[in-house]
């Protein structure tokens, strides 16, 4: 997806047109000061805080935290490129990433995805990025490994940290995302 | 029984009762060897830990206490900045996350400690943002030990001011290589610096020089302070030190964290009765003994390795697979390293190009792209592994796949370039047979579900 540098809030979509608070605002204050050396530290920060707050980083995200931090604006987009957690399109409302490294991979997370998918009706994308269900209630994607090797296969689901994850207990997460 | 644990790190973790507030760690002896160490100061700390001979534990295996002297405090001009590597990654490695969850005090006062030794006044801990809740844990940790007086200004009333903060990373394995950390820590793309000149001891965070130090080697400089070095040098073998975390993960029965002297048991005690052997009566088939990017070792091998005996003089000694000590030394003198602890257990019935493949996927995905070799590579073995696990490989492949490997590695700033080649030049060294087999067989082994292991 290509994204326009210089574009204004009208070009975003869904969430990411939600007001910045002053409340938003005083915590990204907050982060920076934590790098009195260089603002640009607080990139990495204000991005986590960016896409917590409205779900993704559009372009508007991208403008407002080069602007606070006094940056070009590729400056930060080259990070959300960069970076495997931040996305430029929002995902569904719960969004899991199934391990698939190695000791996962031999420990089911193959067949712990298939059921995922198949539970949320997710139809392949084509491009390998996460898949998003019609109406934004779920998302899902592999990771790489989420270092909890000995319960092999992990999942996260949102925040929420979830071990040995075989079809039964990935019914029950499913049925408990509402 | 000599398979029994010696917990030094995990000592509180698991116990029942054992909560990871800051009340809990000082009902339980905690942060009174700050004290300790704030009255030694700073030189008397870097000497025990010199005397300790401990080594890193984040996968290189370095002197902790060397790395620590190339910095001279007394000498130095700019601030020293210290950065405790959280970024924990390496696939088949769990430590740190149960220390980060379960007893985060122990790593704060084992990092103040260091801080305090090197005369650092701003630190910072560095965490994979995979660890949400782990954040959140060390954010709250961190203000208790504020509120408490350890962290701030005039600590204790020695004088000494140190601030700590948690920086997240965004989900690059890349990041764990330290001066990719560094390059992400300062806002931006985790592109590893080349050394020289950019020794983080010399031109680390913001060109000042740096201290980047694994969670778990942190914990042990508390340990170190309490026991004395010389005491922790006693713990383990000669130039193996301490005490070490080994994760297991794979076809075992019991998967898990352990904590055991360095050297104190070899891979086959480990499988077999910490372990509780191979899952489902299975047969063991191959280990890769320290993260995924060691070099796979296979079972029946026998490895020539030279040694020191009691009486100092080097022998040489045959060794067996299951009888290789499990510390830095005797695992790089099987050919493979120790790592970052991380063992990876895998039965007969393991398909080693599908197993091959995955770990190449992983590389392919975490490259970060600087180094031509690598970024264009790394990719070139996954593509390749890909079609033989597919059904798709071509009579040449195996050897196409050695060549392409063996350019990767030394041609890269860093050293994920060998991270990414070791483990498909020793599949291939070991298991040459399985991949001719699967090529032969394309069309049949096209029929396999791979989803779990090459997607």
């Amino acid at each position: 997806m290509s994204l326009p540098l210089h574009a204004g809030t009208e070009n975003c979509v869904g969430p990411e047109k939600g007001e910045i608070t002053p409340a938003f605002d005083k915590q990204a204050d907050e982060l920076i000061s934590r790098y009195p050396v260089s603002k640009r530290s607080a990139v990495l920060p204000l991005l986590h805080l960016w896409q917590e707050t409205f779900g993704y980083i559009g372009p508007r995200g991208v403008e407002w935290i080069a602007r606070k931090l006094s940056l070009q604006e590729i400056q930060v987009l080259e990070l959300v490129t960069f970076y495997p957690w931040f996305r430029q399109k929002p995902y569904g409302r719960f969004h899991f990433r199934v391990c698939r490294t190695l000791p996962c991979a031999l420990g089911g997370a193959g067949k712990t995805f298939a059921a995922l998918q198949k539970l949320m009706n997710l139809k392949e994308n084509g491009h390998g990025g996460a898949m998003v269900s019609e109406d934004g209630r779920f998302s899902l994607e592999y990771s790489e490994c989420l270092a909890s090797c000995g319960t092999a296969p992990v999942v996260l689901c949102n925040d929420a940290f979830h071990e040995k994850v075989d079809d039964t207990k990935a019914a029950t997460l499913v049925a408990e995302c509402k | 029984m000599a398979y029994k644990e010696q917990r030094l790190i995990f000592k509180n973790i698991d116990a029942p009762g054992y909560t990871r507030d800051i009340a809990c760690y000082q009902k339980h002896g905690g942060y009174e060897i700050l004290k300790k160490g704030l009255a030694m100061g700073g030189p008397a700390i870097r000497e025990e830990v010199k005397k300790s001979q401990l080594r890193g534990r984040g996968g290189a295996g370095f002197p902790t206490g060397t790395k620590w002297s190339f910095i001279d405090p007394t000498k130095v001009t700019k601030p020293i900045y210290l950065i405790c590597n959280a970024d924990e990654s390496e696939p088949g490695t769990f430590k740190d996350r149960q220390i980060i969850y379960k007893d985060p005090h122990q790593l704060i006062e084992g990092m103040i400690l260091s801080c305090f030794a090197n005369g650092v006044k701003l630190a910072y801990l560095y965490i994979r943002c995979e660890f949400t809740e782990g954040w959140r844990i060390l954010e709250t940790a961190l203000a208790e030990a504020k509120g408490a007086g350890f962290l701030g200004k005039n600590i204790l009333n020695s004088g000494y001011d140190l601030e700590i903060h948690v920086h997240r990373g965004a989900g690059a394995y890349i990041c764990g290589e330290e001066t990719g950390l560094i390059e992400s820590l300062e806002g931006k793309r985790a592109y590893p610096r080349i050394k020289p000149p950019y020794f983080p001891a010399v031109l680390g965070l913001y060109m000042c020089p740096t201290i980047v130090n694994n969670v778990e080697t942190l914990c042990h400089v508390k340990h170190i302070i309490e026991m004395g070095g010389e005491a922790y040098a006693k713990i383990g073998r000669p130039n193996n030190t301490g005490t070490r975390l080994i994760c297991v993960s794979g076809d075992v029965v019991r998967p898990g964290y352990y904590e055991f002297p360095c050297g104190a048991l070899t891979l086959g005690e480990l499988i077999q009765h910490v372990c509780g052997g191979i899952r489902n009566g299975n047969r063991l088939k191959a280990v890769i003994p320290g993260g995924s990017s060691a070099k796979v070792l296979k079972a029946g091998e026998v490895y020539k390795i030279k040694e020191a005996g009691i009486d100092g003089k080097m022998v040489e000694k045959e060794l067996k697979l299951e009888d290789l000590r499990l510390d830095f030394d005797t695992l790089a003198a099987a050919g493979s390293m120790a790592g970052s602890g991380g063992v990876i257990v895998m039965d007969h019935t393991r398909d080693m190009v599908e197993c091959l493949a995955n770990i190449s996927t992983f590389y392919a995905h975490e490259s970060c792209g600087q180094c031509t070799p690598c970024r264009e590579g790394v990719l070139w073995l996954k593509k390749i592994l890909s079609r033989i696990a597919e059904g798709h490989g071509r009579d040449d492949d195996p050897g196409l796949l050695k060549e392409v490997a063996d350019r990767i590695a030394g041609r890269t700033i860093c050293a994920f370039g060998e991270a990414a080649s070791w483990p498909v030049q020793s599949f291939l060294a070991k298991f040459r047979d399985e991949f001719a087999q699967r090529i032969r067989r394309n069309g049949n082994a096209a029929k396999k579900d791979l989803v779990s292991l090459t997607h």
